[in-house]
């Protein structure tokens, strides 16, 4: 599904290197997790390939599907999809979710040569997936994101991730602001869209989250890096013992 | 060198010389009866003051010169591509200018339940009591503390317009069209608008009128009466307007206006509000998007006189391609207007670094019990929440045009008729659309 080999990437605007040769490979119907100290590249490395702005690919390459999606406008790599849950979503004053949304999903087909959904549709659709989620109906007709909480702006990630039904989920601390209660709804709503036809990529910090959506290949960044690759046990040590030992392996 | 007096005496004299060149050029309206005493008193009124001049404090970010002088700068008119006309879909009565000349063959017959509606150059021969009074009093009232000769000009001069006086509740919209026709007209309009106690209208205003127009709007609300007004200035790209809108709002009475203007070389458009009852409401809003050679100014005056009065003047501004706004809004609150509530916004969107916003918001309080603020901003589109519109599929094009139409929202959101509202909205989404 997602094929990352030897990404290097610096940031525009200075002579600074953040990812230094990442490699990484999930297959079609499986969860990769990646933990990894703070500032180790984790939030880059998921921007870049969601095409944001500010950085550039020195080498390497990244592909989805066999496309190189690096070369893509984030638009395109979302009509192809991709998806980010991001770790600090975006509030934008002015734009009602709904119409958000809807604009998304429509855009989406249109990219792909399909029919717009119908008003009808659409509505029974977000009803349903909130719902799931626990999300009033007031929270859809606010502005994106504005005077959410931390919790509920992470819900409505996974709420764009539900309707969007991507093929490829990045999802970048969704786990951080969550109460337990919102952590199980968001759980669930992850592994509800498992299937052999859809990856995840789970950026955490936390085993507690990897107890709800049990991932089948964990991975440790560090200084731009995958420095160590393993199975959910991985989680349980780095959970026990934190990073220490990663400076004594890598140096 | 010239002393500081001396170029003061320069610039009065300047402004004295441009109102005998613009006098020689203009006969006034023939016609007797009650509105030649206005028109004369405005003359007198005019004469003191002379026309606007670059170096005047009041138009200070606005060169009113092409406004002032005698003809008016030749304006090609405009293909709108078969657009569908604006408020087109509205239940409305329609009254159509052409040229600033009343087209009657165009025109819807204007009989409208608890509306009396009459053409000013036919009523002046009339015993019109209430527009007698009307015509010019608001315009002079509003020549303090700031002169506005453009308005008295138009008094005296005015060739047509329309006198409504409503005395229930309108069941539909007065339009009035303004259509162009002609590369070198010179349209001057006056409109009075007497909204008796507890009754209600809506006044749609649209098109760009003229090559030059000068329109003054002078709106008596009265104890418990609503007036709403949403105008969309015509998209002709060289097309000027100065326009004026006098408003009187008295005891529980509502003011509210709303103006689009998108495209026009040369804008200025002043609004006047005094509140001269308790308990009374003022929205004035503006949404302008301007590309290219387009400068736009919004200069609004608001005056408390009176308690718990609550105003609110929102402008917003989207500029592009060295397109230029300006602001210039006042919240006067005089001693014992006490519980005002006054709020102004005016924000520009620069759509890159060759466009310009000049603000300039003032408060001036001497009540001590009020709740006022004004805040005035000026940025590019944020280019985070652009990415976030974008990393969900919306490409570029539509997501910028969603990122200004929410910048937009809080102009649009003071239209209370849902219906016009969206037809705003169209306008602004297509005008967004064919710029992409
Ligand atoms: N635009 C930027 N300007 C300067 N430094 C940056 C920029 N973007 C990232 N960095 C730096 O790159 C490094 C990696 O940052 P990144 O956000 O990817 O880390 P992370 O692994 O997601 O950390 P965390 O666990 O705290 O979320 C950090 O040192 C960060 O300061
Ligand atoms: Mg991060």
């Amino acid at each position: 599904m997602l094929d990352i080999k030897n990404l290097h990437v610096k940031l525009e605007e200075e002579d600074k290197e953040i990812l230094k040769g990442v490699d990484l490979s999930v297959e079609a119907g499986k969860v990769h997790a990646i933990m990894g100290p703070n500032g180790s590249g984790k939030s880059t490395l998921s921007y870049v390939l969601s095409g944001r702005d500010g950085y550039e690919v020195t080498e390497g390459s990244a592909t989805l599907e066999g496309a190189d999606i690096l070369s893509m406008e984030p638009e395109e790599r979302a009509a192809a999809g991709l998806f980010l849950a991001f770790q600090y979503p975006v509030e934008i004053p002015g734009v009602g979710n709904m119409t958000f949304l809807r604009t998304a999903v429509n855009a989406q087909r249109k990219a792909r040569g399909e029919d717009e959904i119908s008003a009808g549709d659409f509505l029974k659709l977000v009803r349903e997936k909130a719902k799931d989620l626990r999300m009033d109906q007031d929270m859809l007709k606010r502005p994106v994101n504005v005077g959410f909480s931390g919790g509920e702006k992470k819900r409505n990630e996974i709420l764009q991730m539900a309707i969007l039904q991507p093929r490829m989920c990045i999802l970048d601390e969704t786990d951080s602001g969550l109460d337990v209660d919102a952590m199980k709804l968001v759980s669930q709503g992850v592994n509800a869209l498992r299937d052999a036809g859809r990856s995840f990529l789970v950026i955490t910090h936390y085993q507690r989250l990897l107890d709800h959506i049990v991932p089948d290949v964990v991975h440790i960044m560090s200084g731009g890096r995958i420095v160590q690759t393993g199975g959910p046990e991985l989680a349980r040590q780095v959970e026990e013992e934190g990073y220490g030992h990663l400076n004594e392996e890598t140096a | 060198m010239a002393t500081p007096t001396r170029v003061k005496q320069q610039a009065l004299q300047a402004k004295h010389d441009a109102l005998e060149a613009r006098l020689a050029a203009m006969t006034m309206p023939a016609g007797g009866g009650w509105i030649v005493s206005a028109r004369n008193a405005a003359l007198t009124r005019l004469r003191e003051t002379g026309l606007p001049h670059k170096r005047d404090e009041y138009w200070k970010y606005t060169d009113p010169a092409t406004l002032v002088q005698p003809e008016p700068v030749q304006a090609a008119l405009f293909d709108d591509d078969g657009e569908a006309p604006v408020f087109g879909e509205i239940d409305r009565v329609k009254l159509v200018f052409v040229d600033g000349v009343f087209d009657s063959d165009k025109s819807d017959d204007p009989s409208l339940a608890g509306v009396e509606i009459e053409r000013l150059e036919e009523a002046s021969t009339r015993d019109l009591h209430w527009a007698r009074d009307l015509y010019g009093t608001l315009e002079a009232r509003g020549q303090s503390p700031v002169r506005r000769p453009l308005a008295t000009l138009n008094t005296a001069f005015a060739t047509d317009g329309v006198l409504i006086r409503v005395t229930g509740r309108a069941a539909k919209p007065v339009s009035l069209v303004y259509l162009h026709r002609s590369e070198t007209s010179d349209a001057i309009l006056h409109h009075c608008i007497k909204v008796e106690a507890g009754a209600e209208l809506t006044v749609l205003e649209n098109g760009p009128a003229a090559a030059r127009f000068n329109k003054v709007m002078e709106v008596d609300v009265a104890e418990g009466g609503t007036f709403h007004h949403v105008r969309a200035q015509g998209r002709d790209h060289e097309r000027r307007a100065a326009t004026h809108i006098f408003a009187q709002v008295a005891r529980e009475a509502t003011f509210k206006s709303f103006t689009l203007t998108a495209n026009g070389v040369l804008t200025r458009n002043e609004v006047v509000v005094e509140f001269t009852g308790d308990d009374a409401v003022a929205h004035v809003a503006g949404a302008c998007l301007g590309d290219g050679d387009f400068h736009h100014d919004d200069t609004v005056f608001v005056t408390h006189d009176a308690e718990r009065c609550e105003s609110r003047q929102v402008f917003k501004k989207v500029l592009r391609n060295g397109a230029i706004g300006v602001f210039q809004g006042k919240i006067l609150v005089q001693p014992g207007a006490q519980k005002t509530d006054g709020y102004q916004i005016s924000q520009s969107l620069l759509l890159d670094e060759d466009s310009q916003f000049l603000a300039k918001p003032e408060l001036e309080i001497y009540a001590d019990d009020v709740a006022c603020s004004h805040g005035s901003t000026s940025g590019a589109i944020d280019e985070e929440g652009l990415f976030y519109l974008r990393s969900r599929g919306i490409p570029e094009g539509p997501a910028t045009d969603l990122m200004v139409l929410a910048f937009l929202a809080e102009a649009i959101e003071e239209i209370d008729d849902e219906k016009i509202a969206d037809d705003i909205t169209s306008r602004l989404e297509a005008w967004l659309a064919r710029r992409r």
